[in-house]
């Protein structure tokens, strides 16, 4: 099956939901999001099916133009798998957050209106699924705004809700402003080297007389990519619209969109790195994106008392570790793995645990009705199954050894070392150690302060079998990361 | 086998949590886990300990355990007598045993993988594994100002191992492999050959890393905190078995990895050492509670530990050394575990570990007031008891080097140096044992119950294991010369 079929599929699984939404009479929308994670499902499991016009070079499609601009590898494919598996797990936490959707409704409490919540993720992950494939700076600018106009939307989606509007507001000027970044930029890149296919920029470099003015593109590429995956200098909307905007939207944002950064930025630094030209200013730019970003993410997640807030700096704390193992820039040898992995294996690690504690967090929300630290107090008496199962996702959040956010940290670490990059490293460590500090703010939260109220959160059904298969999923990573180096393969 | 005594307290753990009998289950996890212990000291060299499981490709990684010498055999050991003894010595508060014991099993499996794992990774990652409990049972189920000595180990030790994390994973980059017994025979064989400047860095971060996780001077103020604070069994397997780690990490991994580094840093370390034997010596005097007192006491006992390994370092052809560090980091563990589990009995009696408001508690507990007897007398350093060929091989080491043509070398001045903390030892122990067991009865006192047989039981192990090696040293001994 040609690669190309499964964004068609996921795009036509949106709009046949999204029909059939807007002319089935039910009062009760979650079925959509249900069918929704029931039709990803199945793509997903069609992705492995997937294969690219190298492996059956004799079939009409594969001499299609489309592959100009389409290319499937095994980054590809692993990137589709990621989004596949982010959107159905932001569908389902959408499923079981509902009451707070229709909680801002025109009618309180009817789910009127809430249909569009559970299908504009999907359209969202085909255009996640395309960048990953993408291999031309104009098909990858399209398939950004796709997935950064859904956003618009989906951040302001309870519009009765003054805080997710001032979220959709600023996310949407600051969005508007890092595509004008992207976009500049792109035209600087083709400009001097007069091509937007990404593999015919290394042999164009070549002819530069200056490179000065392709860098000036790159750097200007690179500030628009960092918005998508929240680094410094784009930093700044993160807490807000993170905060204001519905928990699910939240999830999506901090792993999907920015794995969709960080694929682009990859693809479109791999050219640069490869070049000698290049190579050492776009290292010197990201280890200096790094540094600031651990430093900010982390110092500034200290005094949070917000739980949701504290996960947007956490979100950017984790940005700048991911930065740093791209400035290390190595490529795979026969004791490591390189850059590239290590950024897609932290990414899988990241989308496991923050899922978890999104799906935590929203039914801490509903049913204590508040998102502040201290409404986690004495959870380990009231719910000490739960409590345990947010210590452990918290912990590999902080990068406690034996569990899946170690690992990732492990190899970061491993690369900035292998490099040299002893500044990044240091700074690392600093970050590291503050992490440990607020993330167990909230585990002493929860076990050493009293409960407010004594009543026990109830789990519903599919938030339960989440929060389980995540934080197994975590532990058993932590033990035993083979699965996810596999799927890199 | 040695998998099965990793991850039997985690299994039991998990038993735990599902809803079997807490107490019963730990008890019989650690119990099986003295048998299998023992059964290893008698036949570690059987290839059937060792156990391996592949789990990344690239760079290769194993689960892997295995006694790499007489060593880990000895760590493993002191690991599974003092789990016994904590399990058994525990009482749980009302309705908290499945934390209570639970936290005790992970504290075990931690410290037990962390001593067999042969993978640099799962070293590393036992060890912080068995942190978590350790704050989290300091934090919940601790006396006193619980919440802040929790914290504060929780940020000493997380920036501890931090530390350590990167002089790690250095090494490792160095060296090209995470299996450690291939590090060490490539250091030997003089294939792997680390630059001096390298060696020097790393080495800093192995002794700042590992230091802080054993309350080497001036990273230890966490430690009398937590270990008055903790309950009793957390204090008794982390400050006899858990701490161990560090110890055992530099004679594992720095001493053979990189020799030269270390030797950069024998002076400061040595006044780092004196530090613990003398100032905090000195903190122990004027203490004015017991288990204050045991926590600063079992920081200043580090001291010598790493005089040691600073006799190793100057001197590494050092027949005696290596010995003397292991011996005494097993007497140590022991004595101190039988202290604070005494000590949790004093208080459970008598309802106070003040010194001035305890007094002649002999009257009514003479069984009490003679087993503490010995652990105090083994933490002085009494001929006959561990501690004592623990320590007099520690001295012998450190004077073994000497050249009696140059005269006194920095080693031997800061023996004789510290050679004054036994009397400081024996200063604040007799006086903790004057006024707790001696003079006439007091109010608290006056009524206090016995130990009960069962009560006894966690001690006379300790005790038997005491004597054993301090009358026979050998044991131990004969482990360490086989290879």
């Amino acid at each position: 099956m040609p690669a190309y079929y499964l964004e068609a599929l996921t795009v036509t699984l949106g709009i046949i939901l999204l029909m059939a939404e807007t002319f089935c009479s039910c009062k009760n929308k979650a079925w959509v999001g249900v069918a929704g994670a029931i039709g990803l499902t199945l793509i997903l499991g069609l992705t492995f099916f997937a294969i690219g016009p190298d492996a059956k070079p004799t079939a009409v499609w594969a001499t299609w133009p489309l592959w100009n601009f389409y290319q499937f590898d095994g980054l590809a494919k692993f990137y589709k798998l990621f989004s596949l598996t982010a959107t159905i797990l932001v569908l389902l936490l959408a499923v079981d957050y509902r009451t707070i959707l229709a909680r801002f409704t025109e009618v309180p409490d009817s789910e009127a209106g809430t249909g569009e919540f559970y299908t504009l993720p999907i359209f969202a992950c085909a255009g996640m699924m395309w960048l990953a494939s993408a291999k031309d700076l104009a098909g990858a600018f399209v398939a950004l705004e796709l997935v950064t106009v859904t956003f618009y939307i989906l951040v302001a989606y309870l519009r009765r809700n003054v805080g997710s509007l001032e979220a959709g507001v600023k996310y949407l000027i600051l969005g508007a402003l890092s595509t004008g970044f992207l976009v500049y930029g792109i035209a600087w890149v083709y400009g001097t080297i007069g091509t937007m296919q990404l593999a015919a920029i290394p042999a164009a470099i070549g002819h530069l007389q200056s490179t000065t003015p392709l860098l000036f593109g790159v750097a200007l590429v690179i500030v628009g990519l960092a918005f998508k995956i929240g680094a410094v200098p784009m930093q700044v909307w993160i807490p807000d619209v993170y905060q204001g905007a519905p928990t699910p939207t939240t999830a999506f944002l901090s792993v999907g969109s920015k794995a969709a950064g960080f694929i682009l930025t990859i693809r479109f630094l791999e050219p640069f790195l490869a070049s000698e030209a290049t190579r050492a200013p776009v290292v010197a730019l990201l280890l200096i994106m790094a540094c600031a970003t651990l430093l900010y993410g982390n110092l500034a997640a200290i005094p949070q008392t917000n739980f949701k807030r504290l996960l947007a700096y956490s979100s950017i704390a984790h940005a700048g570790f991911l930065i740093l193992a791209l400035a290390a820039a190595k490529s795979e040898t026969a004791f490591s793995q390189g850059s590239t992995k290590v950024v897609s294996f932290y990414l899988a690690t990241y989308l496991i645990m923050t899922m978890g504690v999104f799906f935590i967090l929203s039914q801490v929300r509903i049913q204590r009705d508040g998102e502040e630290i201290s409404d986690f107090n004495g959870l380990g008496k009231t719910n000490p199954t739960l409590a345990l199962a947010l210590t452990t996702l918290l912990a590999a959040l902080a990068g406690v050894p034996l569990t899946a956010g170690f690992i990732g940290k492990f190899f970061v670490f491993s690369l900035a070392v292998e490099a040299g990059l002893w500044w990044g490293v240091a700074i690392a460590f600093i970050a590291a150690a503050a992490g440990f500090y607020y993330y167990f703010g909230v585990i002493r939260a929860m076990w050493w302060k009293a409960p407010a109220q004594e009543s026990a959160i109830i789990l519903p059904c599919i938030s339960k079998l989440c929060i389980g298969g995540l934080t197994l999923a975590v532990v058993l990573i932590g033990f035993w990361p083979q699965p996810i180096w596999a799927l890199l393969k | 086998m040695l998998a099965i005594l990793v991850f039997l307290p985690i299994a039991a753990f998990l038993a735990i949590l599902f809803g079997a009998p807490a107490r019963l289950t730990a008890l019989a996890a650690a119990a099986v886990n003295l048998a299998l212990g023992l059964y290893a000291v008698f036949t570690w060299q059987c290839a059937c300990w060792s156990f391996s499981l592949p789990v990344l490709e690239k760079p290769a990684m194993n689960l892997a355990f295995g006694f790499t010498d007489g060593m880990s055999v000895i760590m493993v050991l002191l690991s599974v007598i003092v789990t016994l003894a904590a399990v058994l010595s525990g009482k749980a508060p009302e309705g908290r045993e499945k934390l209570y014991f639970g936290s005790s099993l992970l504290i075990s499996a931690g410290a037990l993988g962390a001593f067999a794992a042969t993978d640099l990774f799962f070293f590393y990652a036992f060890h912080e594994l068995a942190l978590v409990p350790t704050f989290l049972m300091i934090g919940m189920l601790g006396r006193g100002d619980r919440r802040d000595a929790a914290w504060k180990i929780t940020i000493y030790l997380g920036l501890g191992s931090v530390i350590l994390l990167a002089g790690l994973v250095w090494l490792a980059n160095l060296a090209g492999t995470y299996d450690i017994p291939t590090m060490l025979n490539a250091a030997k064989s003089g294939a792997l050959k680390i630059d001096p400047v390298a060696q020097k860095s790393i080495a800093a971060l192995l002794i700042v890393g590992f230091g802080t996780l054993v309350s080497l001077f001036p990273f230890h103020s966490w430690a009398a905190p937590a270990y008055a604070s903790a309950p009793a069994p957390v204090a008794m397997l982390h400050a006899g078995v858990l701490k161990k780690f560090g110890l055992y990490g530099l004679l594992r991994l720095a001493i053979p990895l990189v020799p030269e580094g270390l030797q950069a840093w024998l002076t400061p370390l040595l006044v780092l050492l004196l530090g613990n034997i003398l100032w905090v010596g000195w903190v122990t005097i004027s203490q004015k509670r017991l288990d204050r007192m045991l926590g600063n006491s079992s920081v200043m006992h580090m001291g010598y530990i790493f005089l040691a390994i600073a006799a190793l370092i100057a001197f590494p052809e050092n027949p005696l050394a290596r010995s003397a560090a292991i011996v005494l980091m097993f007497a140590h563990g022991i004595s101190i575990a039988l202290l604070f589990s005494l000590a949790d009995r004093i208080e459970r009696s008598t309802g106070t570990l003040d010194l001035q408001e305890l007094g002649g508690l002999a009257k009514a507990a003479p069984k009490l007031a003679f087993l503490f007897g010995i652990g105090a007398m083994a933490s002085i350093g009494l001929p006959g008891l561990a501690n004592f060929s623990g320590e007099i091989l520690v001295f012998l080491a450190a004077f073994k080097s000497y050249n009696g043509s140059s005269g006194l070398g920095p080693v031997q001045i800061t023996c004789i140096l510290s050679i004054w903390g036994v009397v400081i030892s024996a200063v604040y122990m007799l006086r903790a044992y004057r006024s707790i067991f001696q003079g006439p009865a007091v109010k608290a006192t006056e009524s206090a119950r016995d130990i009960s047989f069962f009560g006894r039981i966690p001690a006379v192990l300790l005790i038997v294991a005491l004597f054993a090696v301090g009358l026979y040293p050998n044991l131990l001994l004969n482990l360490l010369n086989k290879f």
